[in-house]
């Protein structure tokens, strides 16, 4: 039995041991491989509460870099799109997953896709000297750790106080009421500027309620709005918690207006939801997947060919606009699939925000694109209101 | 108005707790050991019911039969594989063994299930009662939380006094080895509360699910926590104890948040743990048991 054992052990061991080479081989070999591939890399949610975000971006990216590799490539060049999951976690998860994406040879990352992530990474990016490109990660902090990063979607700052001008301007209603996630720095951060906008306007909010994340039970929240009186009832929040606070509201014979920001798209994709709670409910997007021009309506064509039907949310076409401005960055700089990931970052940063650099995408209604040093964008958010379970533009 | 609200929010809560709580209680006071795995059971539990009400389009009803069924299997396999065999061990290693399996059960459904929360459909069809002209409402996931709670402690209490089953859980819950010599059969009690445990962690897990619903591996994790506090907080071993303590933290939780703070609700409802611990440790209903030497 003991002399078994010891061959077993031993064969074990060499079985091991032989594992770690062949990884170390087989990487070594990744390396050198797709010379002519310029490697854009995404982190985002790919599973958990926010996957439906990762997934958008993931595959609104997907389909951009496949559009210009089959016209040929920028200069012969062509991109290959590689994404890691973070969940959305704000600490090893998401410093893991940028780790994961430097180590599979990553030279132009396009993520995070939400800001808590974001913020684990971004000093690391900043001393990777990396071009950064966000397609949806909104905190005011992400574009402020270094030079390198910038933003296609709006600022946090910029949501709240765009949503309580939308909300004064139009008289949507004057009794308001917020819900956010206090241990969210994107929640926190849309809910400080609104404040700080309705108080500017002398728009008084008649409850404040926080929650932290992981909770389900909004009973004491609705409750708290409900005797406040509250006719609208600001939510800038992601979908999965907005989803239970529908319900909550709902069982509590609650129904004010609902506002939310881009977290809240989503709401209509979560499975199993009733759509009917999410009747009336407004938000902000830079992105309506009904819209008319002609560049949404191919976009959308081809994303709901490529994936099953889903109509593509605004993660999906802030991705893809990403994908299309690093593309021609990348055909104005004359980068090629051979420099490393600092050297593109050095000219691509200095390239998106010099004078005379304009995108026009899907996102930002038409009108193009610029980006200033510190790396916001110039884009002004739309509402638009769910009715009959679609989005319509306000 | 808005304090009776929070009240009855606070008592719907609390009483999916107790009925949590009761798992715990049951299988502490008679193996003397605390199954953390209690939540995660819960978590399965409600898998089933969504496989088989909203999946496989069964009436809410039955498909919470089947739950009870699975989760009955489940709990008494549990019991068989991972703590029969450390009968005779130290209480820590029972506990370990426990938290394993509560970690196994997690990453099993992760595997399983996948990441993404499911949005649960309830399978409560109770209409709303609405009171003082709709000042106050009262969902029908609340109201049949409060009334299955009820029923279930009725009924288990009946259950314990009055039929031979009951009364040899009794007999073992005080003393294992002199309910032996008296020819009860220690071994099958115990697989008998399991069952029982577990077939209510069944119906919990409906409960939870209606009434908040957001479907994941974790989802039993915290409820399973909290209703633990409810147990100590009742009297761990005593069943009234349980719904008492259940219906108490959910009180707690609801005004708490409402008067207090929203983020501090869980830091209080531990606090009341830490409380009870320092002043009456043996909890509401519980017995001060003297150890003999």
């Amino acid at each position: 039995m003991k002399s078994v054992k010891k061959i077993l052990a031993l064969v074990l061991a060499v079985v091991m041991i032989a594992t770690c080479f062949a990884a170390c081989g087989s990487d070594a070999n990744d390396d050198k491989t797709d010379a002519k591939e310029i490697v854009i890399g995404i982190s985002g949610p790919l599973t958990g509460s926010t996957a439906q975000y990762g997934l958008a971006v993931q595959n609104a990216a997907e389909l951009a870099a496949k559009e210009i590799n089959e016209a040929g490539g920028i200069n012969g060049t062509m991109l290959k799109i590689i994404a890691a999951d973070d969940e959305a976690d704000t600490g090893d998860k998401a410093t893991s997953a940028y780790n994961f994406l430097k180590d599979q040879g990553m030279q132009i990352f396009l993520g995070t896709v939400t800001t808590g992530s974001g913020l684990a990474v971004v000093n690391q990016t900043a001393a990777d000297g990396i071009f950064q490109l966000t397609p949806s990660a909104s905190g005011d902090d992400i574009i402020k750790a270094g030079d390198n990063c910038f933003q296609i979607c709006f600022t946090d700052s910029n949501q709240g106080s765009r949503s309580a001008q939308y909300i004064a301007e139009n008289n949507i209603a004057s009794k308001i009421a917020v819900i956010y996630d206090s241990s969210d720095a994107y929640s926190t951060g849309i809910y400080n500027t609104f404040k700080a906008e309705c108080t500017n306007r002398g728009i008084t909010l008649v409850a404040e309620q926080a929650f932290t994340k992981g909770n389900t039970d909004f009973s004491a929240q609705i409750q708290a709005c409900k005797s406040a009186g509250a006719e609208l009832v600001f939510l800038p929040i992601y979908y999965t918690e907005a989803a239970l606070i529908l319900k909550a509201a709902q069982a509590a014979d609650f129904a004010p207006k609902f506002f939310g920001c881009d977290g809240l798209d989503g709401l209509l994709g979560v499975k199993g939801f009733d759509p009917a709670l999410a009747e009336g409910v407004m938000l902000l997007t830079p992105f309506a997947a009904d819209a008319q021009d002609e560049a949404t309506q191919s976009f959308v064509t081809a994303y709901k060919a490529a994936y099953n039907n889903e109509i593509p949310n605004q993660f999906a076409a802030d991705a893809y606009d990403g994908v299309k401005i690093i593309a021609k960055l990348i055909e104005q700089e004359g980068i090629t699939a051979d420099m490393s990931a600092k050297e593109i970052g050095d000219k691509l940063k200095v390239a998106i925000c010099a004078d005379g650099f304009e995108f026009t995408g899907l996102t930002g209604a038409g009108a193009p694109l610029t980006w200033d040093a510190e790396g916001a964008v110039s884009k002004d958010p739309a509402a638009v209101i769910i009715e009959n379970g679609a989005y319509k533009a306000l | 108005m808005g304090f009776l609200s929070n009240l009855i929010n606070g008592i719907s809560l609390g009483s999916i707790y107790a009925v949590i709580a009761l798992g715990y209680t049951m299988v502490y006071g008679i193996a003397k050991m605390l199954n953390f795995a209690h939540g995660d059971v819960i978590m399965i539990g409600a898998y089933v019911v969504y496989l088989t009400s909203v999946k496989a389009g069964l009436p809410p009803v039955l498909a919470v039969v089947i739950a009870m069924v699975a989760c009955t299997i489940l709990g008494i396999t549990i019991e068989k594989v991972a703590y029969k065999p450390l009968r005779k061990a130290t209480s820590l290693a029972v506990l370990i063994t426990a938290i394993g399996v509560s970690y196994f059960l997690q990453n099993i459904a992760l595997v399983i299930f996948g990441a993404n929360p499911i949005n649960f459909t309830s399978v409560v069809n109770v209409p709303v009662i609405k009171l003082f002209d709709g000042q106050i409402v009262i969902s029908g996931e609340a109201s049949t939380a409060i009334v299955v709670s009820v029923v279930i402690v009725i009924a288990l209490s009946l259950f314990i006094k009055k039929t031979k089953s009951g009364k040899a859980m009794l007999a073992v819950s005080e003393d294992k080895g002199a309910a032996q010599l008296m020819g009860v059969n220690v071994n099958r009690t115990i697989s008998l509360t399991f069952a029982i445990g577990s077939a209510l962690a069944a119906i919990a897990g409906a409960l939870l699910c209606s009434a908040y619903p957001i479907l994941s591996n974790t989802t039993g994790a915290m409820p399973g926590i909290k209703a633990f506090v409810a147990a100590v907080f009742g009297g761990i071993g005593s069943i009234p104890g349980a719904m008492i303590g259940g219906i108490l933290i959910g009180v707690i939780e609801i005004l708490g948040k409402a008067y207090i703070s929203t983020q501090l609700a869980d830091a209080i409802v531990f606090g009341v743990l830490i409380l009870v611990l320092m002043f009456k440790p043996t909890g509401i209903l519980g017995k001060k048991i003297n150890e003999k030497v």
